[in-house]
């Protein structure tokens, strides 16, 4: 009788165990997918800026400053590695973006040319995509860290081979708010 | 109020009530089709051994095997008729700034949900509305109207697509085709119940077993009860299907705006969005009432849409389009309530 009662808890234990970890190792691949995700929509983002420099530099000649400011943040951004670097590159390039953008208002000419508003709108979406993915990122990545952090899961989290994911945060308040439409000209960006 | 606006709280409690609707649903559908075969086995109970007894529900069976094949039929092809009946056209290639920013918007929803990217149609109609279609995430179709891309700002699409992907990751759109399929096998069952008790009772055959017990004593009164009943719940059973059918679709509206809210984290922009559509009051002809309960706004709001009230909360596809906007603009203030205690 004692050896049924115990084989039907050892039982019941190895199921648990066998959940548990395949539970966290599903959060993982989660994980791993959501980061592939956001790799995917900066690769774009990186490949649409040349174009979009190229589009506006005739219109916007003496903007010089701005221009090389977004080719720079582009090009420490495409070299960045690691989810703090990326993270940090990304809020620079960011920020040179919507400095562009607001300037571009002030251009008559640039706001009716259709190729700038299809490159804006594919940058916007581009942008947007970046933002989602890394919403879903950090969604992801949270819960996947509070599981293997947390009693019963713990225990298996070992096994599992789990190690809490870094989560992609903003970097100061500034990034945070609205970029500000800055729309002085001739002023070199910094 | 307070409790409510929080998302996950309201995404909750919104799913355990529409849980508790389908249940009811099914016990109702389980009655009306299986409640005769047991008003009759309980009448014909006590007969003699030789008259007839009512021991399979073969009604019930019949009913079952009609509902399936109706559900059935309704799954495999009610999102391809909803579309073709809209005369939508899929967007494959976009051709317009117009259209590449809506499929922009759906890819950018996508990625929030972390679903596969649906289908994208416009729907060839002045008026602003939208709606989803589809059997799960991976056949999904998010449709919209001529009208909503001429109407809607960049971030209030956005939350009106969003809204109807929160209706693809929420299996609404299942549910909605399912409860479509059932609604009608329910019209149907009461109308050829009827017919046959109708003809059976005329030509004496199918009540002649009552007939056979009944110099016994009158036959079994828990019977007679039974089948009192279940006449009653036949002839109503088309009614109350409809009236179940709209309150499940009426909590999922509030789940997927809330849903929504949570893939854009901008629940502002759906209430402007929701502002605009309800300001737009004329109907959305090409949507039929068969797709009401999918649309993002009650496609042929009468009295009804803006009105609250007992007859609102009974009969509408949709709930209140002010009710929703408030919900949303609480959501809005506790979120800029949170960022200025974050920052």
């Amino acid at each position: 009788m004692s050896t049924i009662v115990f084989l039907v808890v050892l039982a019941v234990l190895v199921l648990w165990v066998v959940g548990a970890y395949n539970g966290l190792i599903a959060l993982k691949n989660q994980v791993l997918n959501a980061w592939k995700q956001i790799d995917v929509q900066l690769k774009r983002r990186h490949d649409l800026i040349p174009n979009l420099v190229n589009t506006v530099k005739g219109a916007m000649d003496f903007e010089r400053g701005t221009l090389e400011a977004v080719i720079a943040a582009r090009n420490k951004a495409v070299s960045a590695s690691g989810v703090k670097d990326t993270a940090r590159a990304e809020g620079e390039l960011t920020q040179a973006l919507g400095r562009l953008f607001a300037l571009t208002e002030a251009y008559p000419e640039l706001k009716a040319n259709q190729n700038v508003l299809q490159l804006q709108e594919e940058l916007t979406s581009t942008e947007n995509k970046v933002g989602f993915a890394r919403q879903l990122y950090n969604d992801v990545a949270t819960q996947y860290n509070t599981k293997q952090a947390t009693f019963p899961t713990l225990l298996v989290a070992g096994l599992a081979k789990a190690s809490p994911a870094e989560l992609w945060e903003l970097e100061d308040a500034a990034e945070r708010a609205v970029p500000k439409v800055d729309l002085s000209l001739n002023k070199p960006a910094s | 109020m307070s409790d409510d606006a929080n998302l996950f709280a309201q995404q909750e409690a919104n799913r355990r009530r529409s849980n508790w609707l389908v249940v009811g649903f099914i016990i109702f559908f389980a009655w009306v089709g299986f409640g005769g075969d047991l008003a009759f086995a309980l009448l014909t109970a006590d007969a003699p051994p030789e008259a007839y007894h009512h021991l399979v529900p073969f009604m019930g069976l019949f009913a079952t095997a009609a509902a399936a094949g109706i559900c059935w039929y309704a799954w495999r092809h009610g999102p391809e008729r909803v579309l073709w009946a809209t005369g939508a056209w899929e967007i494959v290639e976009p051709a317009t700034p117009e259209q590449k920013q809506l499929v922009n918007v759906v890819e950018e929803m996508a990625i929030a949900s972390g679903l596969p990217k649906p289908r994208v149609w416009v729907v060839p109609d002045d008026d602003p509305n939208a709606f989803a279609t589809g059997r799960d995430a991976g056949s999904a179709s998010i449709a919209v109207t001529e009208g909503l891309l001429a109407t809607l700002s960049r971030e209030e699409l956005q939350g009106v697509v969003a809204h109807e992907m929160a209706h693809v990751r929420n299996l609404d759109v299942r549910l909605m085709t399912l409860l479509a399929g059932m609604v009608g096998a329910l019209a149907l069952m009461s109308d050829g119940m009827g017919r046959m008790l109708r003809t059976g009772s005329r030509g004496g055959y199918r009540l002649g077993g009552r007939g056979g017990g009944g110099g016994k004593g009158g036959g079994n009164p828990l019977g007679l009860v039974v089948l009192v009943l279940w006449l009653i719940s036949l002839v109503l059973a088309p009614v109350v299907a409809r009236i179940l059918a709209m309150s499940v679709s009426r909590k999922r509206e509030f789940l997927a705006d809330a849903t929504g809210v949570q893939f854009t984290r901008n629940p502002m922009a759906l209430a402007t969005a929701l502002e605009k559509l309800s300001a737009a009051s004329a109907a959305t002809r090409s949507i039929t009432r068969g797709a009401a309960h999918l649309c993002i706004v009650d496609p042929s709001p009468g009295l009804l849409s803006s009105r609250e009230g007992f007859l609102a909360d009974v009969v509408a596809s949709h709930p209140p389009i002010r009710q929703r906007i408030i919900r949303l603009q609480g959501m809005g203030y506790q979120q800029v309530k949170q960022q200025a205690a974050a920052g």
